[in-house]
């Protein structure tokens, strides 16, 4: 054996050992530096608004007074929207898949929905735009409006009135659900298949049935990959831009309304770059990712925190 | 395989059967693992079912409760009443057939929650108490299973954190805090410790006032010790039930003799 050889064999788990460490302080310096950058190039931004920029309301290139708080507003309720909507969906759907269907209609309907996840954002958007907006305005809205009577129901009244125009906060929810849901729905159903057989078997054999099975027994089994899950289409729907930019109506503007257009950082960013010819203007958008970066973290290390805390209580199994 | 006719417990003893299996078979898909069974479990005793390690034991314990449902391409063929009447009658609701017939596995089977709503969960799905009532049922339940004293400060940590013999035990408060008549065991112990073991047989000595208990066990020594009737089967037949008295001095069958006596695997 050569030496170089036999260094390396002698050596192998020194080796081994800092190559890790070099891999994993590479992510760490990534982020670092990305969160610098951006910083500095917010630099002017920061320095005028400084940290009421967050909860200014207003976006006025005109007179170079910029505020983040309708875009945070407007990320923050249509990642809600969607969360309302997908989770509860991706509970029952991989429900379905693992407990209740044949397995050769979970094969399909399962692959069906990973296609879903296939799907550009860009025709989320334009399909968004030009089929699901329309039926929104002339169907979905007056329904919800008349036939259930939200418009006039008090208390949520207002999230519910305005022209239907079918653009806007619920119509962008309502998407950004349908492009989240594959996402959860794959990692609650491994959850759900993960839990051993012999658990299940003793919750129905206390007399359970599958729903009480599934919701006292198997979600609460695998709580952390089910936080995991949620996180995960949190964290894709605060970021997703292109689906979002076509459907909210980009209006620095907020309202209790979801049929009311807004914007939201991924929006904002995407619609206003090419127009930013002041300094102050780009140095507020770059701030706005800013925004967005640690609005990101603060949201994964909620749900890190709130996993541990769980799991003591519970000493769920996964 | 058994050509003569089984002596069933109901030549043994007097009361009427708890449970009486007819003719019951079994198929995994097309894989037939119960033969013609007949056997009946006597109210208020112990009865241990022994034989080597894939002839049939779970799989027949597994028909009582239906659980094997669960399963698409499981299917039992036969008659099992309980008490006079058939499990799969029409009338039967499934959900309490489950409460009255209770499953011990071998794996202590914990829920993910504190030791408290483990044993609250049953109580919970099949009546409607008050907080207090709860309480004190489940206070009798951990007191039933012999685990009050040790887990009175305890009742809000995971059941999870409990020792082995501590979770077979809880499982154990929580299958008889619903009120069962019929109490399964699947190898209850082969996945603790010998201590823990001493603690669940004394255990079954106290609850067979009160319940019926059918035992899985591989330790000769244990179904000795904490039956009254025994069971053998062998390659998914009955061979010999008796008296557990009977069948471990003077078997009558050459196999069950075999593996009492330890000179078969
Ligand atoms: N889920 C299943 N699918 C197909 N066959 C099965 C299944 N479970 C058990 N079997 C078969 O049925 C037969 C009886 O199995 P069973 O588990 O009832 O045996 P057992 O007496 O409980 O064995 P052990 O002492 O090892 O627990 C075996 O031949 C086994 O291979
Ligand atoms: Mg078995």
């Amino acid at each position: 054996m050569s030496r170089f050889g036999s260094y390396l064999s002698e050596h192998f788990e020194t080796i081994f050992r800092w190559f890790t460490i070099v891999c994993a302080a590479t992510v760490l310096f990534i982020m670092a530096a990305m969160f610098i950058q951006l910083a500095w190039n917010a630099r002017l931004a920061i320095g005028e608004f400084g940290i009421g920029f967050l909860w200014s309301d207003v976006w006025d290139p005109a007179l170079n007074k910029y505020g983040a708080f309708s875009s945070i507003y407007g990320t923050l309720v249509s990642t809600l929207i969607a969360l309302f909507i997908a989770v509860p969906m991706s509970v029952v759907i991989a429900l379905f898949l693992v407990e209740l269907a044949h397995p050769t209609v979970s094969k399909v309907v399962g692959g069906a929905i990973e296609l879903l996840a296939a799907i550009p954002s860009i025709i989320y958007g334009m399909w968004g735009l030009f089929v699901f907006a329309p039926f929104m305005a002339e169907k979905v809205q007056p329904f919800l409006q008349e036939t259930l009577g939200l418009e006039k129901a008090p208390l949520i009244g207002k999230f519910f009135s305005g022209a239907p125009m079918g653009i806007g906060m619920l119509t962008t929810g309502i998407i950004l659900a349908l492009m989240v849901l594959p996402f959860i729905t794959a990692v609650m159903r491994d959850v759900f298949a993960m839990v051993p057989p012999v658990v299940k078997e003793s919750a129905y054999g206390m007399g359970s049935t599958t729903w009480e099975v599934t919701h006292k027994v198997t979600l609460r089994y695998g709580i952390q990959g089910v936080i995991g899950a949620c996180f995960l289409g949190l964290g894709r729907a605060l970021g997703e831009t292109m689906a979002v930019t076509f459907v909210i109506g980009n209006a620095h503007h907020i309202s209790a309304s979801f049929f009311d257009a807004g914007n939201s950082i991924a929006s904002t960013l995407a619609n206003e770059f090419a127009e930013a010819s002041e300094p102050i203007y780009l140095h507020s958008l770059i701030y706005l990712g800013l925004v967005l970066l640690v609005m990101t973290f603060l949201i994964q290390f909620a749900a890190q925190w709130w996993v541990r805390r769980l799991k003591k209580g519970m000493g769920a199994g996964l | 395989m058994s050509e003569t006719k089984l002596p069933l417990y109901g030549d043994l003893a007097d009361p009427t059967p708890k449970i009486s299996v007819r003719g019951l078979d079994f198929f995994y898909g097309n894989h037939q693992a119960l033969y013609a069974n007949d056997l009946d479990i006597a109210p208020n005793r112990v009865t241990a079912v022994i034989g080597p390690s894939g002839c049939g034991k779970s799989t027949h314990l597994r028909v009582y409760n239906r659980i094997f449902e669960l399963y698409r391409d499981q299917q039992a063929k036969g008659e099992v009443l309980l008490n006079g009447e058939s499990i799969f009658a029409p009338s039967v609701k499934l959900l309490e057939l489950r409460r009255r017939i209770g499953m011990i596995f071998q794996k202590p089977t914990p829920f993910p929650m504190s030791v408290y709503e483990n044993v609250a969960y049953g109580i919970r799905l099949h009546y409607t108490v008050a907080k207090s009532e709860l309480d004190g049922r489940v206070e009798e339940a951990l007191k039933g299973a012999a685990l009050w004293e040790e887990v009175r400060d305890l009742l809000n940590r995971p059941g999870t954190a409990l020792s082995g013999g501590q979770q077979q035990r809880l499982c154990i408060a929580r299958a008889i805090a619903v009120e069962p008549e019929v109490l399964l065991m699947d190898e209850p112990t082969s996945a603790i410790d010998p201590i823990a073991t001493a603690k669940i047989e004394e255990l079954v000595e106290g609850l067979k006032g009160r319940y019926t208990l059918v035992i899985v066990t591989h330790n000769m020594q244990q179904a000795a010790r904490i039956s009254d009737f025994t069971a053998f089967f062998f390659k998914g037949y009955i061979i010999e039930f008796g008296e557990t008295k009977q069948i471990f001095t003077n078997p009558k069958n050459k196999k069950t003799e075999e593996y009492i006596t330890g000179r078969f695997g």
